[in-house]
């Protein structure tokens, strides 16, 4: 599955700050949770996002996605800054941009049959449709996530988990999207139904040409899923290159860290890895530096 | 992990064989049938509710339960003690008291219900604003509210009825407002709560607007909350009624209010009981009523609770 070349989401220096401010007239700071990143997502391609807890990758995801509008930076979403679209602009654009979140529990109104929830989507952005129209395209959405429509009148908390999720899955696609973020969609389930999302995921992709944004600290499902992955530490992108490069030849400390911590799963080979961790300490890792294009498409932040 | 592959599709369940058909799907019995269920089996829940719709239907017909008119004297019955022909004794000027009960439900009743009527279509907006749009829009508000939490419940209701002027209906614009800010802060600290889960932050994400968001996402969230909160407050505001009526400021005379008939029974209370007797028990009996079937509520309308 090759990505054609055109960028159908382009992240230009991406900032986000979140003011502390002192209480009592003290000097006003920033807490710089995003700071200048830029990348781009093909169309059909999916984008990973990777890096340690609070490295700012949620913050990324709701900011491309203007849930959380960034400080600065633009998001070109098929050639329109999103930025600078009004609420009302913003809204309709909605139907082409969708968001998979990370807790199924919690990403469903416990009060909304998941069948009304999922024929939101067609309520707001189709107003031609009619009830019945719009019942046969939910039943169709359910079916093509692998749910019975007859659940369709039931309520949240009827489901598991990874029917949840794929109840989550069914309205991102219900408009057909050209653009999905992934908001670490199978942090939250058994690793059995992480494969099944997985799997769907990569379907919907190849049925509807979607371009995901997959954020997650799964690296092993990111290499599997993900057709270029950028690696984020300390709210910057720190390397940025294709799945295999990345995994094959790590060029930044930081990301040569991030792939040595993943555990191996045969029990010799994780004891040798743990005990030559423990010989050599971490050597504190350099902030600072410019992303510098060390082999075609494979970029890392390199200190001049 | 790395053996991982396109099989695990097989997990998927199969495509159920509706295919390209319209299919229909029915509605199944959803939250107010289990709500239903979890509401029975609470005995207190039960009670209350049985209390409450028997005191609304004796409120409703008050013209065939009760045995005299509520406000026709007779000289031969004044002060006289229960007797099979005024089962629960006469007053001062010789009026039924059962009848006077009965038709004082119409009073009790009423000033509840309304009252937590006016107070929740007050203050439910109020809060929703509030709580959802933050910024000044929410200190305004939520600074009026303080201003008039600050006064104590009854207080504030006396002071407003007696600007209003004695009259029922007054007593009960005066309670009601008393009640809302109660009612503003609750609904504020709702929708605050609902409005930081994940799923209003899908709502957004779908393309659904701000006003969409409070009144089909947020709102029917909160609604239990507020229900409850209107039972137990029905339950204030007849203790409010009877003391606005104890005090003159409620229902006048000679037409019949629980409240009124204990202020003038204080004067005559060695010399006829009764007339103190009845309409303490009947205010007890509804306040215990309404809070038992909130008490119920609270814990039936919980979405996670089980059976």
């Amino acid at each position: 599955m090759r990505a054609p070349d055109y960028p159908i989401v382009s992240v230009r220096n991406l900032s986000k700050h979140y003011p502390l401010r002192s209480w009592w007239g003290g000097k006003a700071s920033v807490f710089r949770a995003v700071e200048d990143v830029s990348f781009d997502i093909r169309a059909g391609e999916t984008l990973g996002l990777v890096g340690e807890s609070g490295s700012g990758k949620s913050t990324i995801g709701r900011a491309v996605t203007m849930l959380n509008p960034p400080t600065a930076g633009t998001v070109a979403f098929e050639g329109t800054d999103l930025a600078k679209l009004s609420p009302r602009a913003m809204r309709g654009m909605r139907a082409r941009i969708q968001t998979v979140f990370q807790d199924p529990y919690a990403a469903l109104n416990p009060r909304m049959s998941v069948g009304d929830y999922v024929s939101e989507a067609f309520k707001l952005h189709r107003p031609e449709m009619g009830r019945a129209e719009r019942r046969a395209a939910v039943a169709g959405l359910f079916e093509r996530v692998g749910l019975e429509p007859r659940f369709a009148g039931r309520f949240p908390h009827q489901f598991s988990g990874g029917q949840r999720q794929r109840i989550c899955i069914a309205r991102a696609i219900a408009l057909k999207p050209s653009f999905i973020v992934a908001d670490e969609p199978i942090a939250a389930l058994d690793v059995s139904i992480q494969a099944q999302v997985v799997n769907l995921l990569q379907d919907l992709q190849a049925e509807l040409g979607l371009s995901y944004l997959f954020i997650s600290h799964d690296l092993r499902m990111v290499r599997y899923l993900c057709h270029r992955v950028a690696v984020l530490w300390r709210g910057r992108i720190v390397e940025l290159a294709e799945s295999d490069a990345l995994y094959d030849d790590p060029r930044h400390p930081y990301t040569q860290r991030l792939l040595g911590a993943v555990p191996v799963p045969d029990p010799a080979a994780e004891r040798a890895r743990l005990a030559a961790e423990q010989a050599r300490p971490a050597s504190p890792i350099a902030e600072g530096g410019d992303l510098v294009e060390v082999a075609p498409g494979h970029w890392v932040v390199t200190r001049s | 992990m790395s053996g991982m592959d396109r099989d695990a599709a097989a997990l998927l369940p199969p495509p159920s064989v509706a295919g390209g058909r319209a299919v229909t799907l029915p509605r199944e019995p959803g939250m107010l049938g289990a709500f239903w269920r979890r509401l029975r089996a609470r005995r207190s829940a039960v009670v209350g509710l049985a209390i409450v719709v028997g005191l609304v239907l004796m409120a409703a017909f008050a013209g065939w339960i009760a045995p005299y008119d509520p406000t026709a004297t007779d000289w031969g019955a004044v002060r006289a003690a229960p007797s099979l022909a005024h089962p629960f004794g006469g007053d001062e000027v010789g009026r039924d008291v059962l009848a006077r009960i009965v038709y004082g439900a119409r009073a009790s009743l009423g000033a509840g219900l309304v009252s937590v009527a006016l107070a929740v279509s007050l203050g439910l907006p109020l809060g929703l604003v509030a709580g959802y749009a933050g910024g000044w829009v929410d200190g305004a508000i939520m600074r009026l509210t303080d201003a008039l939490l600050a006064i104590p419940f009854l207080i504030l209701a006396i002071a407003l009825a007696a600007f209003l002027g004695p009259s029922l209906t007054n007593a009960m614009v005066a309670i009601g407002l008393s009640a809302t800010s109660t009612f503003v802060r609750l609904t504020r600290a709702q929708v605050q709560a609902v409005a930081a889960e994940e799923f209003v932050e899908a709502a957004r994400s779908v393309g659904n607007p701000p006003w969409r968001i409070a009144l089909v996402h947020i709102l029917p969230n909160i609604v239990p909350a507020i229900l409850v909160q209107a039972t137990l407050t029905i339950a204030a505001a007849i203790i409010a009624e009877a003391s606005l009526s104890f005090l003159g400021l409620g229902q006048q005379p000679p037409e019949p209010s629980w409240g009124a008939m204990l202020n003038v029974a204080k004067n005559f209370l060695d010399q006829a009981p009764w007339m103190a007797i009845w309409p303490g028990l009947s205010i007890f009996l509804a306040v215990l009523g309404f809070n038992l079937l909130g008490d119920g509520l609270r814990d039936a309308l919980d979405p996670r609770a089980r059976t």
